[in-house]
């Protein structure tokens, strides 16, 4: 692949990273097609062990966070930095360490999490060899991103850069706090935390791989391609500052809010439920500062479907993050908690936001990547929408009613006091719910599949399906 | 205060430093305090320690990603502790590395699993095949761990770990018989073995303290 020519900025490791977010987003949401369809039918199972449920579920998990969203937020953030900077990229070459490095940990946890290997910690799943690499890759990352801001040529640090900042850091910390173990063989180690204080740090981790990995560093996403594809300044600069700062420090504080009701101790659950709610406010700083953005250009809504891609992302980040701070009230969380609703809640975050602001990146820059005019196929990439739209909206609500339902079965007593279901009736009412949940998936799968076409008939330089060359310049 | 605000903006060192500060107080002031609190750190009176089958067990449970689906938590609600038994407190799991609470119940929780009538043979049959016994079930079947026989190379280790670090109480003696088990009575045991030890041992605790 050629390097660079005719631009000053270093693209050959976000082409890799932009590449691979697409080809883990296919593989990703593939296995989370599998495991739903095996919650709907259990033969999926088919009795082998590297099959079941347990061992592929966090397979699903890391795959689509770490190996498609991580690829996506490093990729971008790497042409963020550049651009926002004015700078070619620090270190190229530990830059490509930094990509080979972290497909060999993608590739290591695709192998070792289906033969069993696994900390049990929920999206902390690695064992201890994976995740000292992981480690090493995360500061060269790191170096690379912060060596290239030390470089710039801008007096001023770009928003969007403060957030893949914050998401860096904070993820280090997560990760080696989470991690501490005492390994007792190549693949089998122990935590290093008991009890419940392994619980709270595991859900202080696990709360702010959502606050920083998906959040804090899809918000940065946010805050370049939003304005760049509406071709708009961010909406307020003041917003901006006070909604990062208040984000990052009570994000912090939410972990306990996993723990409602758990023996984890009272006063911890009560400060996590208050931050838990206090967070609505910096979320939707950002979602209202990303969709006021649009404010002068609403129009382009109707014609560009890679706009829309961006603002529904933001109005799915804005659902959830309202829905987050309701299900993290004690009384709310006592129904859904252990429930269907929070794997809805989840998805309305996770397909919504970050997948969907994730396509509209992939879309703004392949073309800019490859020096094409555009991508293959604006139509397509219509279609996309509507099939990640349509999909996420049958998912989440399959699983809202789902969740719902098992909450309120599982508390239904009767005027004798006893329970009115055991647990086998309420769980066989589930079933159509889980079949509507697959369709949904299949059908936001189905718009990714067709997005790694176009991208790959874009990078490939094919004539567009207008008809017309798409290759601004030969590449070598 | 936007114009105090470029100076950390044009300066990414003060930024690192600042963003460090301010992710922080959160790990602070949540975890740090659990070390020191009673309620998390002192086992209840009628803890003991697993033996190294049941070990063996938890071992397989958290291979097979049995707590992706089962909690082992049950919550001072009502109707919890009239489905599963009594709740959960923090002092049953001071010697749980890791807790394996879990987040879903896509099956029962089964932290009083080993209280209830159910019996050792129901076990093995639920695990080998979990539609014989429940046909609206969901969960895999786990037919191939009857076959397969506990590796036993990393128990040792694993108990001195165990005593050494995480303060279990076993004895030198303790851990010599359990040891000795292994090499004897259970060297042959099957993983499904060692899987249903584990599954009759949760809620043992707390046997005594049921009226």
């Amino acid at each position: 692949m050629r390097d660079g020519s005719g631009t000053p900025y270093h693209y050959r490791v976000v082409r890799q990273f932009t590449v691979a977010t697409v080809v883990w987003g296919v593989v990703g949401m593939l296995v989370g097609v599998w495991i739903a369809a095996q919650l709907a039918w259990p033969a999926l199972n088919f009795n082998l062990p590297w099959l079941s449920f347990g061992r592929l579920r966090p397979l699903h998990t890391n795959a689509v966070i770490f190996a498609f969203g991580g690829c996506a937020l490093i990729g971008t953030s790497l042409y963020v930095v550049q651009r926002t900077c004015e700078t070619r990229l620090a270190f190229p070459r530990l830059a490509a360490f930094v990509f080979w490095g972290y497909q060999a940990v993608i590739v290591l946890a695709a192998i070792s999490l289906p033969l069993g290997f696994t900390s049990a910690k929920e999206y902390a799943e690695l064992e201890w060899p994976i995740d000292l690499l992981l480690a090493v890759v995360w500061v060269a990352y790191a170096v690379v991103f912060f060596a290239t801001i030390a470089r710039r040529r801008t007096s001023h640090i770009y928003v969007a850069n403060w957030f893949y900042g914050a998401f860096i850091i904070t993820i280090a910390l997560l990760h080696i706090v989470n991690s501490a173990a005492i390994p007792v063989s190549l693949t089998k180690s122990y935590s290093a935390y008991g009890g419940a204080i392994d619980a709270m740090v595991q859900w202080w981790y696990g709360h702010n791989a959502v606050g920083f990995f998906l959040t804090a560093g899809f918000l940065g996403m946010m805050y370049y391609y939003v304005p760049v594809q509406a071709q708009r300044p961010i909406y307020s600069y003041r917003l901006s500052i006070v909604h990062f700062w208040a984000l990052i420090a009570v994000y912090m504080w939410a972990g306990p809010h996993h723990l409602h009701y758990s023996s984890l101790p009272d006063w911890a659950q009560s400060v996590g439920m208050v931050f838990s709610i206090v967070l609505l406010a910096p979320s939707w700083g950002g979602m209202i500062n990303g969709v006021m953005t649009l404010s002068g250009a609403w129009h382009k809504l109707r014609t560009d479907p890679i706009i829309r891609f961006l603002i529904v992302a933001l109005s799915f980040y804005g659902m959830s993050t309202f829905e987050g701070p309701m299900m993290s009230i004690k009384t709310v969380n006592a129904l859904s908690h252990n429930t269907d609703w929070t794997i809805g809640h989840v998805h309305s975050g996770a397909l919504g936001w970050v997948a969907m602001i994730t396509f509209g990146a992939v879309y703004v820059m392949t073309p800019r990547l490859f020096d094409r005019r555009r991508m293959f196929s604006v139509g397509w990439i219509n279609v996309h929408f509507w099939l990640s739209t349509i999909g996420t909206v049958l998912y989440i609500a399959a699983m809202w009613v789902s969740g719902i339902m098992q909450g309120l079965m599982w508390r239904a007593v009767n005027d004798d006091g006893t329970l009115t279901y055991n647990f086998i009736q309420e769980l066989s009412e589930r079933q159509p719910f889980y079949v509507v949940r697959l369709l949904g998936g299949v059908l936001f799968l189905a718009g990714t599949v067709l997005m790694a076409v176009n991208v790959w008939r874009t990078v490939r330089g094919d004539r567009d399906d207008n008809g017309d060359l798409n290759v601004l310049r030969e590449a070598a | 205060m936007a114009n105090h605000h470029a100076v950390i903006e044009k300066n990414i060192g003060l930024m690192i430093v600042l963003i460090l500060v301010a992710v922080s107080f959160g790990g602070l002031a949540e975890i740090v305090p659990l070390f020191w609190q009673k309620a998390t750190t002192e086992p209840i009176s009628t803890l003991r320690p697993y033996s190294a089958l049941e070990m063996a067990g938890r071992d397989v449970y958290i291979r097979e990603g049995c707590h992706v689906c089962h909690t082992q938590m049950v919550r001072p609600l009502r109707a919890e502790t009239e489905r599963f038994g009594d709740y959960t407190v923090a002092g049953e799991d001071v010697w749980e590395h890791p807790f394996l609470w879990g987040s879903k119940r896509t099956g029962p929780d089964l932290d009083r699993v080993g209280l209830r009538p159910i019996t050792e043979q129901w076990h093995r049959e639920h695990l080998r095949d979990p539609r014989a016994l429940v046909p609206e079930s969901n969960m895999p079947a786990y037919p191939w761990l009857q076959h397969a026989t506990v590796d036993w190379s990393t128990m040792a280790r694993t108990l001195k770990v165990f005593q050494q670090q995480f303060g279990v109480p076993y004895s030198d003696q303790d851990i010599e018989a359990q040891m000795a088990k292994v090499g004897g009575e259970w060297a042959d045991a099957t993983e499904e073995d060692a899987l249903v030890a584990y599954l009759l041992s949760l809620g043992q605790a707390r046997r005594e303290q049921r009226p």
